[in-house]
């Protein structure tokens, strides 16, 4: 009787978080297509229409603009912050003396919200009183830095200051990553003289391929999610220059009262993460039953 | 120690020049090091300085040159004076809005995340792996697309615009991670400790009480720290579903930094964000180590 009992248990603790899961990951994620292929202005309407909120959508200039927006930031800020991250990891793993010190520097910006990030950044790069009024105040009168108000170059300060706040992160993955690569491996290549730049580049990167694949996701999971950095350093401009897809998706939600635009929007968003996350999470998932 | 492994390559030459080479070269080592540490700290630094200025020292002076003269006056504005719309009471009670979101947020989720996990890592039944699965993608889905379902629902339920709405939302989206946690946490736990509980007659609960969270506090440090530092920062919850009055302290600096009532106080901007920065890096400065372990335990699993 008891062992019954027993075996209910773990079921029941569960149920709450598994209805809770049903209903608002998954249920919510019907709803949302379901009223993607609807007629829904402000108010939600159930009558299936068809596609024609995606061909909409996709003949919607703000909208090309904000996926390749996303196309153009989530390339730059991924690669960026990888290639810096990776950089600096090698770097500290030199016994540097004061790695500690410097660790807890580049690893900061990912504590602040990134509405701290993107106002620290909007004032810095400011052309009246930033960069460009601080490098002319330094006798260079023609020195032009306004990224901030160029609509061809707006995009590249959000990859600068999500660069700022992620590669010090991507940072310390890279450094846990070579810190467990086996040390007897290693130390034979030094006994051989290879030199220690063929022992990064030959055995100990090769090596972290999952870390980076793990870098990989963390980053594209963040760039797909930037919302909050656009909203607080451009606002989507000049214009729509640096609209991305979730400021789109939340400007018909809340705006422009569109919600079948804004639906389909986020499909489409969800489309390009399980694009990324699902190979990864299936392979992960698989690894362990193994 | 690992360190031990990176004895330098080098080590067996011991002519003059490859000693001055080496030299050189960790000499560029630590200029590149100390040149990206700049780059990192220099936000920060033009945020402080700029927050202590006068107006018309920062309209005068450089992004980079010391404030001639302290003020604390943009702070006290920043607190309590500064405009977010409408209203001008600074940050002060928004402050008091995230720390009343965030505290129940956390407190719940990292409670029931420690249950899950624990039951996910020594209590598996036919299923489970399924759930989990299901639990894990919901970690990695855009909010975006649970956004408009979730208004409807906060209205359904008679939350829209409330601080337990917000705290609700909180909860059921950080569930995903704090399972994750706490599953990988507990899966290094023999089995074996289960079992003999089990033969000398322990239950679940007894056995969660009396074993498992005694063993816990590492995890439970690193899932309140992860969870803590999401609420804090969010920005997409807080600005859809806080209604006038319930907004965290986020919005509230984006609506101060974006007011185009009066003159443009850059000052009071500055000292505004790093209010609202203050509780996030005062926790990553006396637990970075749990910090840094929530981030990486959140992608990279085992």
């Amino acid at each position: 009787m008891s062992n019954l009992l027993e075996r209910w248990v773990p079921k029941v603790v569960l149920a709450p978080t598994f209805v809770a899961v049903l209903i608002f990951v998954y249920g919510f994620i019907g709803w949302t297509a379901w009223i993607s292929l609807t007629k829904s202005k402000i108010m939600p309407r159930y009558e299936i229409d068809g596609f024609d909120q995606y061909t909409k959508l996709f003949a919607t200039p703000r909208w090309d603009t904000a996926m390749n927006n996303l196309y153009l930031f989530g390339g730059l800020f991924i690669v960026i912050s990888m290639v810096l991250g990776l950089m600096l990891a090698i770097f500290l793993d030199q016994k540097i003396r004061t790695e500690g010190v410097i660790r807890t520097i580049y690893l900061y910006p990912m504590a602040l919200s990134m509405i701290v990030t993107g106002t620290a950044w909007k004032w810095i790069l400011n052309p009246q009183h930033g960069i460009e009024a601080m490098v002319q105040g330094w006798g260079f009168a023609g020195f032009r830095f306004d990224w901030l108000v160029n609509p061809d170059m707006a995009i590249y300060t959000i990859v600068l200051a999500g660069v700022w706040q992620s590669s010090g992160f991507v940072m310390a993955l890279f450094l846990a990553g070579l810190r467990s690569v086996d040390g007897e491996i290693i130390k034979a290549a030094q006994v051989d003289g290879i030199p220690n730049w063929r022992i990064y580049t030959a055995i100990i990167i090769p090596s972290m391929a999952p870390i980076f694949l793990s870098a990989f996701i963390v980053l594209s999971h963040l760039a797909i999610k930037s919302f909050d950095l656009v909203v607080a350093l451009t606002g989507g401009g000049p214009g729509y220059a640096t609209d991305l897809p979730a400021t789109y998706m939340y400007a018909m939600a809340f705006s422009r009262g569109n919600l079948g635009q804004a639906a389909s929007s986020a499909m489409i968003m969800m489309a390009v993460v399980f694009a990324i996350v699902v190979p990864y999470l299936y392979s992960e998932l698989r690894a362990k039953h193994d | 120690m690992t360190d031990a492994t990176y004895v330098s390559p080098l080590a067996g030459q011991r002519s003059t020049s490859a000693r001055f080479g080496r030299i050189a070269l960790r000499a560029g080592l630590y200029a590149m090091l100390i040149l990206f540490a700049l780059w990192y700290l220099m936000p920060l630094f033009v945020m402080i300085t700029t927050s202590l200025k006068s107006l018309d020292e920062i309209r005068t002076g450089s992004l980079v040159a010391l404030p001639r003269e302290i003020t604390f006056e943009p702070w006290r504005i920043a607190w309590s004076q500064a405009c977010t719309g409408t209203q001008c009471e600074g940050l002060k009670p928004f402050m008091w809005n995230s720390v009343i979101i965030a505290i129940p947020g956390v407190l719940i989720s990292t409670l029931i995340g420690a249950l899950n996990g624990y039951v996910f890592a020594q209590w598996r039944f036919r299923g489970a792996n399924m759930i989990f699965a299901l639990l894990l993608f919901g970690c990695f889905i855009p909010f975006q697309v649970v956004l408009l379902p979730m208004a409807k629902m906060l209205g359904i339920l008679h939350l829209a615009g409330t601080i337990p709405g917000l705290i609700l939302v909180h909860t059921i989206y950080g569930l995903g991670f704090t399972t994750l946690f706490f599953r990988n946490y507990y899966v290094t736990i023999p089995q074996e400790l289960v079992r003999a509980a089990k033969i000398d007659g322990a239950a679940f609960f007894r056995i969660f009480w009396s074993i498992f969270l005694p063993l816990s506090l590492p995890i439970i440090v690193v899932s309140v720290i992860w969870q803590f530092t999401q609420i804090w920062n969010d920005f997409l919850f807080g600005v859809s579903f806080s209604g006038p009055g319930t907004q965290p302290v986020t919005v509230a600096l984006n609506n101060i930094v974006n007011s185009t009532t009066g003159v443009k106080a850059y000052n009071v901007d500055m000292a505004s964000a790093i209010i609202a920065a203050l509780p996030t890096l005062f926790v990553y400065v006396v637990a970075g180590k749990y910090f840094i372990r929530g981030l990486t335990a959140g992608s990279v699993k085992g």
